[in-house]
């Protein structure tokens, strides 16, 4: 099972409610999958900086003074704001400087995402839990994914819980279960790649940034999965900008989608939708095996 | 006439309400509204109720019908129509993956376009789809007819058994053992029954080509193997 959604706002008014309307989405489809929850959420971008998105099993040893630690060893201030297990590290410097000072002076840190306007919150437990332990209801963005998983490839962990974040404000959610991960996991470590778990969404996540980094477009990476990636999958992918959808050819994994002049939806099953405002104009159609949708802002 | 609205009352209140009709009841006619893309709305109906949806649902409405008269207004999701066994299932918008799965009986018409595996294992049941059809629609189809007044997508009738395929628009390709068969007088007699009983009056019979089976596969054959 699994469950996706995402929501790519078109109309800037609705900025604000981004978080509550994800977090409505994902509580829907709890019943598709009680393992693990998790958000990404893209905020406005603040001040050029970057931030990146960490998770402690021992928060209130890592968190506290750690903005003053990374301010230093920076030499820039730096900011961090905790929210639960999960904080969010920003300052002036680009996100593998940060990412590389946080590790320094906090060695059991976990990376959850990185970029200008990413924040990755997941966790284990089920969709409610993981939306209120982090306030989500409360974020604002311009467009976000959610995940609720039932695991089949890989442990029940919080690296393994969706959305998975490869490269900078990229990310990916996935329903299904790809049967080359392995090889195209070899393939891409010789790339240079590097993978924090053994799940098989991880491998889609990072075959995305590797196509992006070799100069494709987010349609173009998209159109690369139905080449390159074997077994079932609907993926749900967010960029900096844009937002997509591909289905494998046999598409064995539901999907739903929805667009108003304000909107663009998409949900494992149309309950997802259905208190999206004005979702009773909107268009909705399923989308068709093998075939790319994408927006850009 | 009772009126269910499922914003306000569990889904387990309408399909009791439903399954405990007493015999001899006047009061068949049900309303049900805000569905919400709910799963399970309307299954198991074993008498002749009408139930009149007004909204999208989710997976198997109508799931196991058997007498009743659905008319879903707006679309359906995955299964719709599953295992059905008698009456009529009528779905205003689109119907996701596998409309009529293994239905037994009775009549399913989707007046929008049908996903993938549109009357996969049907068993008895008639399907009419006024718009388009997904890939490997009616695989392994056992009995009934499907009716396509649109397109078909890849594999039609793959490993098709005795069903008859009604298509007057493309088809992708064929499936498995599945060929176009003459249309005969009496399919055009059977067609022009089954577009009226869908509402389906504004097209003739003759604009349809029949599929069905080679019956190839039937039995083990080495010369065959590569289509088992």
């Amino acid at each position: 099972m699994c469950g996706i959604v995402g929501l790519f706002l078109k109309d800037k008014g609705m900025e604000p409610q981004l978080g509550a309307l994800l977090s409505d989405m994902l509580v829907s489809l709890t019943d598709r999958g009680p393992d693990s929850a998790g958000i990404a959420i893209y905020g406005a971008g603040e001040g050029g900086g970057a931030k990146v998105t960490v998770q402690s099993a021992r928060p209130e040893v890592d968190f506290p003074g750690l903005d003053d630690a990374l301010s230093v060893s920076l030499r820039t201030p730096v900011t961090v704001t905790v929210k639960a297990n999960h904080a969010v590290v920003a300052g002036g410097v680009d996100g593998a400087a940060l990412k590389a000072a946080a590790a320094a002076a906090r060695p059991g840190l976990r990376f959850m995402s990185e970029g200008q306007a990413i924040e990755i919150y997941k966790e284990v437990g089920l969709p409610r839990t993981v939306v209120d332990r982090f306030g989500l209801a409360g974020a604002a963005g311009t467009h976000g994914i959610g995940h609720t998983r039932m695991a089949t490839e890989s442990a029940v962990t919080t690296m393994g819980a969706h959305p998975f974040s490869t490269g900078p404000d990229q990310c990916l959610v996935h329903n299904g279960s790809l049967s080359n991960h392995n090889n195209m996991r070899r393939e891409l470590i010789r790339k240079g790649l590097t993978f924090e778990t053994e799940n098989d969404t991880e491998v889609a996540a990072a075959y995305i940034s590797a196509r992006l980094a070799e100069g494709c477009n987010l349609g173009e990476a998209l159109e690369g999965t139905l080449q390159d990636l074997d077994g079932f999958f609907t993926f749900v992918v967010g960029t900096r900008h844009g937002f997509g959808v591909v289905r494998d050819p046999i598409a064995c994994k539901p999907a739903v989608m929805a667009e108003t002049g304000r909107y663009v939806a998409f949900g494992s099953e149309y309950r997802a939708m259905a208190r999206l405002p004005g979702i009773a104009e909107a268009r909705v159609w399923e989308p068709e095996p093998a075939r790319v949708y994408f927006w850009e802002h | 006439m009772p009126v269910i609205d499922l914003a306000r009352e569990p889904l387990r209140a309408l399909n009791g309400a439903l399954h405990a009709l007493p015999e001899g009841s006047n009061d068949t006619h049900f309303e049900v509204l805000n569905p919400q893309g709910l799963h399970a709305v309307a299954v198991g109906i074993d008498r002749p109720l009408t139930v009149t949806v007004n909204g999208n649902v989710g997976y198997y409405c109508g799931g196991m019908n058997q007498d009743g008269v659905i008319t879903v207004k707006g679309s359906a999701g995955p299964g719709v129509g599953e295992n059905m066994m008698s009456g009529t299932i009528v779905v205003k918008g689109d119907a996701s993956q596998y409309a009529g799965a293994t239905g037994r009986g009775g009549l399913l018409v989707i007046e929008g376009n049908a996903s993938s595996r549109c009357g996969i294992s049907m068993k008895g049941i008639d399907i009419v789809v006024h718009g388009d059809i997904g890939h490997m629609s009616a695989f392994m189809a056992q009995s009934g007819n499907l009716v396509v007044l649109g397109d078909a997508g890849e594999a039609l009738g793959d490993s098709i058994y005795e069903a008859r395929l009604f298509v007057r628009g493309s088809v992708k390709s064929l499936g498995a053992d599945c060929i176009e068969k003459e249309m005969r007088p009496e399919h055009l007699a059977l067609l022009a029954g089954l577009l009226e009983r869908a509402g389906a009056t504004h097209v003739r019979p003759e604009e349809f080509r029949r599929y069905g089976s080679a019956r190839k596969l039937y039995n083990f054959h080495i010369d065959n193997v590569d289509a088992y």
